[in-house]
């Protein structure tokens, strides 16, 4: 085996050269990390990790229809392309045909940086934060708190070449930070988060003081039953429920009758009003801050994705606008089956109600409710409903008179986002934020606070 | 974090299989073997003991995943993903640096090494910075030198034509969706053959490999004039075998495809449940999730001890409880164990050289152990670690992951009929569907594939809108009977999450039946404000 030297827009041209394939898609991703992990002050683990996956996806026409085939390696070596792209049109041959195969996407102006080096982060990208990480946890020992918490960042170059002539590339730098702060004798927990693009933005030393002020919250302890409650939920929180909502907005699934997005009778609620709040739920590849890619890029296909679609424009596109259900997630081949356009899934998310007020003057317009910090371990409960269970976590906290009063007990709930949107009475203003329960998955999301009057805590959990 | 499970008749033998022995027919792969395994160890060690690690460990990783998909019958994606690499680990100014890579050279290995010293050195400036004085140590372990271990299996699911494996869950579909009532049928394969070879500056060396496949089918029906729908997925659990998993080995599977129509049938007409508190015979179809989450995770050490504070949780099985927290009845025996044949956590030795190994972590209700790995052993004053360290690729440090986990059955005990037959007004729970527990792994709700009502110890046909809601201490303190071996199955998952960055692990779970007194039921359809 010999040393991986190509560049990346090298090897995809040379797959495409060697393919024998009616129709061929090279998509090569070049992968940079460096995260640190800390526990009780300490830093625990960390790691930097470079590499390369090349996926080589083939069509091979046939009487029946056109199949495809998909193999992807890492770490792929000159020697190891041809039989890679061979393997991949064996797999083509091998499958039968697709039934979502369409002609592979052409006419899309290349990428200007197609042939240029790949992106990447290091070690470095903590150069600044790791210092400041250091004192956060002198102050906090100080303090007698503990800190928690994970730093990630990477880099993905990613190259899409097809053979119907398409070069392009996208560059994604993804960041997350995540500090949990608890009492020496861990009954009390806080925590927030940040995503970010490149660690210059994040301070984690601000960070820990607010977390502070929410420990000394919690100085007063509250026990409250399950129930139904006034409820405000921080951008977090929104933005976990909201994301799952979308991932379960398969426009093929809603038409087949199998989500809470089909409609009795048959088709699907596109058209329905889902709020009586001007709520807009949208994707945009270019909004600031929380870029992301402005094309296609499919490794499998699946019940919304197709490999078909590689390399097909994407934009911004309202999932909901004034509460008003507008799209679901299509390929071209489910558009074509349900009658909706064409809509691929979007790489960030955002929620905006027209909303100008921040959480605090949300709270301090409370009378009684409870105030969140996240949500945990979110599974669906029932499809028919999108009825989701789930935990509060780090810091629940009882609001009265428009002050924070004390910290409550942790709750289990049962809620589904699609009818909390219908019960929704006020939104905030829409901010950046990392929703916790996905952030290994999706990180670039901007939501409002939201005020329920009625949450769901189905029942009292003794976990801190 | 998980999927799935089945009733019946596998059972297992927990205590098979001794430290470090190797099994089976197949040999490692001759392309793995190619590769310059040894010199780039060799290489990264001493680069690693040159800059004055007091440990090192080289790991070269070859993980094969492949998932054939289809949507009523026909191919709706695949995918055949190969990640190779590997990764040195330092323990150096007692601190861990890890760093990886894939250029297959001695100097690239050389230069990975140094890059892990240089990740060790900046963890202990932060450590100094914070006033900390913690080092890592490691609990000694004997020296494996070029040892070989191979998973239990016949048929490398690898060597099966794609074809073949298309056709198979063609023509299960077509069977399905052939019955009344059945609107569609999703079928899927994933298929896993993962070879890993370890050294340290110790001396042991290892090379392993591991096979696994992951079969699953759903039913769907669809009234459409109603707007209902509800589905029902095959219980066969994920195994460590090979192919002939899915052609008669381990599983029944005309026997379950024969089945499931009529089932999602009833289940359609079922009434919904009213919310309260009922006996439950628990299948183990079910029960192995249950223990994944309210046992497994929460004898992890090192989320008991806080490690995993900040993301997966700790545990209410605080190390202060050993040997004295109720866990549950008195008829409560969990193992750990690494080395149950056909476990999807079976190895011959961790990725931290430590050999496979079988202990207690519940013996007759009391909490007597935890899982560990080398750091947390030397950490807590154990002699060794039982081997639970794991890394899913070679982009990522190994960190404590679940052993195969087990609640024991009763040597003589009754089979699933009689713990029905027990009941007066209760539920029989089977199939695995939607679980979540809290981050100190007491308040936990489960639903499942399929609940019957138990009227005067006979099931009454089934129920919909059901779920189970409890704390873990609680129900397993109201577990009042447990079945014998013939009703133990091996259950588990392929994708339990943990750590940061994620990392992904497959761990089985055997149980038998069991049967819990007064267990909260939940009506769904009311938890949502129907």
């Amino acid at each position: 085996m010999s040393i991986v030297t190509s560049k990346p827009y090298e090897i995809v041209e040379r797959a495409l050269e060697l393919s024998r394939a009616d129709g061929t898609v090279v998509i090569a991703d070049e992968d940079s990390t460096a995260n640190l992990r800390w526990a009780g002050n300490a830093l625990t683990t960390n790691g930097v990790t470079r590499g390369r996956t090349l996926t080589v996806i083939a069509t091979v026409n046939g009487a029946q229809g056109t199949a495809s085939g998909v193999v992807s390696r890492s770490a792929v070596t000159d020697d190891e392309l041809e039989p890679l792209v061979r393997a991949a049109e064996a797999a083509a041959r091998d499958a039968g045909p697709a039934e979502d195969a369409q002609p592979l996407v052409s006419g899309v102006p290349a990428s200007a940086d197609f042939t240029d080096a790949p992106a990447e982060t290091s070690s470095e990208v903590f150069a600044a934060f790791a210092p400041a990480l250091g004192e956060a946890f002198a102050a906090a020992r100080a303090g007698g708190r503990r800190l928690y918490g994970f730093a990630y960042h990477s880099v993905t170059s990613t190259y899409l070449g097809t053979s119907t002539g398409l070069r392009l590339r996208h560059d994604q730098p993804s960041g997350t930070l995540e500090l949990n702060a608890k009492s020496e004798d861990l009954t009390r927990s806080a925590w927030a988060g940040a995503g970010t693009r490149d660690f210059k933005d994040v301070d984690p030393g601000e960070l820990a003081d607010g977390l502070a002020q929410r420990l000394a919250w919690a100085e007063r302890r509250v026990e409250l039953p399950a129930g139904r409650y006034e409820t405000l939920l921080p951008p977090s929180a929104v933005a976990d429920l909201l994301i799952y909502q979308q991932w379960s907005a398969a426009a093929r699934d809603a038409h087949e009758g199998r989500t809470v997005f089909s409609k009795q009778g048959g088709g699907t609620r596109v058209g329905e009003k889902l709020s009586e709040l001007p709520l807009t739920l949208r994707s945009d590849p270019a909004e600031p801050g929380l870029e992301s890619a402005p094309f296609v890029i499919a490794h499998s296909s699946g019940d919304a994705s197709s490999v078909f679609d590689n390399g097909l424009p994407v934009g911004a596109v309202d999932w909901m606008r004034d509460g008003v259900l507008q799209r679901l997630l299509t390929t071209r081949h489910s558009a074509g089956l349900t009658g909706l356009p064409v809509a691929p899934t979007g790489g960030n998310l955002l929620l905006d109600g027209g909303g100008k007020r921040s959480l605090e003057e949300l709270v301090a317009d409370t009378e009684r409710g409870l105030l969140l910090t996240c949500l945990w371990y979110i599974r669906e409960v029932d499809p028919a409903t999108l009825l989701l269970t789930g935990l509060t976590r780090d810091g629940v906290f009882l609001v009265e008179n428009g002050e924070v009063t004390g910290a409550v007990n942790n709750f289990r709930f049962n809620e589904s986002p699609v009818d909390l949107l219908g019960r929704v009475t006020e939104v905030g203003r829409t901010e950046r934020t990392l929703p916790r329960e996905w952030s290994d998955w999706f990180t670039r999301a901007a939501f409002p606070a939201m005020r329920v009057p009625d949450f769901n805590m189905s029942s009292v959990s003794k976990g801190v | 974090m998980i999927h799935f499970g089945k009733a019946g008749d596998v059972s297992v033998d927990v205590s098979r299989g001794r430290e470090g022995e190797a099994s089976v027919p197949h040999e490692i792969d001759q392309s793995f073997l190619a590769l310059p395994l040894r010199a780039l160890a060799d290489a990264a060690l001493a680069r690693a003991r040159a800059l004055g690690a007091e440990h090192a460990d080289f790991r070269f990783e070859r993980v094969r995943d492949a998932s054939v998909r289809l949507r009523d019958g026909k191919p709706s994606g695949s995918s055949d993903s190969t990640d190779a690499g590997y990764a040195v680990r330092v323990v150096h100014g007692g601190a861990w640096g890890f760093a990886s890579g894939v250029d297959l050279t001695m100097d690239a290995a050389a230069r990975v090494a140094g890059q892990a010293v240089a990740m060790a050195k900046l963890s202990a400036k932060v450590i100094a910075a914070a006033g900390s004085d913690e080092r890592v140590e490691l609990a000694p372990e004997p020296v494996h030198a070029d040892r070989v271990w191979v998973s239990a299996y016949d048929i490398d699911p690898f060597g099966v034509p794609d074809a073949e494996k298309t056709g198979l869950l063609a023509e299960w579909s077509g069977r399905l969706l052939a019955a009344k009532g059945v609107s569609h049928v999703d079928a899927s394969v994933m298929t896993v053959h993962e070879n890993k070879f370890y050294a340290d500056t110790a001396g042991t060396t290892t090379t392993q490999q591991r096979v696994r496949v992951h079969p699953q089918l759903t039913a769907v029906a669809v009234d459409e004039s109603s707007g209902e729908f509800d589905s029902m997925r095959t219980l066969a659990p994920p195994v460590g075998r090979g192919w002939e998993y899915l052609t008669g080995t381990g599983w029944d599977w005309d026997t379950e495809l024969a089945e499931i129509p009529a089932l999602l049938a009833e289940k359609m007409r079922a009434p919904s449940v009213e919310a309260g508190a009922y006996d439950l015979v628990v299948d183990p179809s079910n029960l192995w999730l249950t223990i994944h989450e309210s046992i497994g995770h929460a004898t992890e050490l090192d989320r008991a001890l806080g490690y995993e504070a900040a993301y997966a949780g700790t545990s209410f099985a605080t190390f202060d409880q050993l040997g004295k927290l109720k866990y549950g009845s008195e008829l409560m025996n969990v193992t750990g164990d690494r080395t149950a044949e056909h476990g999807l956590a079976t190895i011959g030795y961790d990725d931290e050289g430590v050999a496979g190994q079988s202990w207690d972590l519940v013996k007759d209700g009391t909490l007597v152990g935890y899982q560990l790995d080398r750091r947390i052993a030397k950490l807590t004053g154990f002699e060794r670690s039982n081997g639970c360290a794991y890394a899913d690729s070679p982009s990522h440090v190994p960190v404590q992951r679940m052993a195969n986990v087990s609640l024991a059955a009763a040597p003589d005990g009754p089979s699933t009929d009689e713990l029905i037959g027990g009941v007066e007004r209760g539920i029989y729970v089977v199939g695995d569907r939607s679980w979540s527990i809290d981050m100190q792994r007491y308040n936990f709700q489960f639903t499942g594939q399929r609940f019957f009502r138990i009227e005067n110890g006979r099931l009454a046909g089934q129920l919909r809108d059901v779920a189970y809601q409890a704390t873990t201490t609680d129900f397993w303190g109201s577990m009042e009977a447990v079945g014998g071996p013939q009703t133990y199955v091996l259950g588990g998952a392929f994708n339990c999450g943990k750590a940061q960055p994620g990392q992904v692990a497959a761990v089985s779970h055997g149980c038998p039946s069991a049967l819990f007194r007064s267990v909260n039921i939940l009506n769904t359809t009311q938890e949502a404000g129907r």
